[in-house]
């Protein structure tokens, strides 16, 4: 398991050909990236920052990647989150699941964006040619997080 | 205790932390906040609506009835948006 917080870019082959290396049990890797559009609510952006909360961050994504592991048969997971200024085209979020089935890697890897939106301590301000703006968080994140908790009420019914 | 903001939370307040002693009293993070809002016009408006501001407590999300006796550090900030 690795959650990993950093300024600089990442390399998804790489992240991808460390959980698979010298193992013949992975059946499935899901790899989900996100990605700092060129516009947001269609109005054109400049860049987009985005500040953490050090240690809090780290902390709290690796709880996530706890509870994925408690849910999932996993085989490997990694998180990457970048922080600071990014421009539109650049990588912003790396999620790796491998499992050794792809439903699990799908689940767990959706499990654990719905979390990183709506949980992790992170703030995105875009930047635009008239000034900076903090992005408003979305109803539908906190709903898509939320049917996980529903999801588990269902399973203990 | 160490209190630290966040995004909108740190620009209205104008500081990225402070060390404060709330008086007795203050027993929650609700309470907290209340105390805090008094402190002055930049911190009136960061907490003008208790309902979104997030809170937590030594790195972990707390809610506004979590007792803040022991934290050695509260965070105050917006809904997140990573991802």
């Amino acid at each position: 398991m690795t959650v990993r917080l950093q300024r600089e870019d990442f390399d998804v082959a790489a992240e991808v050909a460390a959980l698979t290396a010298g193992r013949d049990d992975v059946g499935a890797v899901v790899t989900f990236t996100g990605v700092c559009r060129g516009s947001e609510n269609g109005e054109p952006i400049a860049a987009l920052t985005l500040e953490h909360y050090p240690g809090m961050a780290e902390a709290e994504i690796a709880r996530h990647v706890e509870e994925a592991q408690s849910r999932w048969p996993l085989l490997g997971m990694t998180v990457i989150h970048r922080y600071g200024r990014l421009a539109p085209g650049d990588n912003i979020v790396l999620v790796v699941t491998a499992a050794s089935h792809r439903h699990d890697a799908f689940a767990a890897a959706e499990f654990l964006m719905d979390y990183l939106k709506t949980r992790a301590p992170f703030w995105k301000q875009v930047e635009r040619a008239d000034g900076t703006q903090w992005v408003d968080a979305k109803a539908g994140d906190d709903a898509a997080a939320e049917r996980w908790t529903d999801d588990k009420q269902q399973a203990a019914e | 205790m160490k209190i630290r903001y966040f995004a909108w939370v740190r620009e209205r307040i104008g500081k990225p932390e402070e060390e404060i002693e709330p008086p007795a009293g203050i027993a929650t993070v609700g309470d907290l906040v209340a105390w805090l809002a008094r402190r002055g016009e930049e911190y009136a408006h960061a907490f003008e609506n208790p309902k979104v501001i997030r809170a937590a407590i030594d790195r972990s999300h707390v809610r506004p009835d979590a007792a803040i006796a022991g934290a050695k550090e509260i965070a105050f900030f917006p809904p997140m948006t990573g991802g």
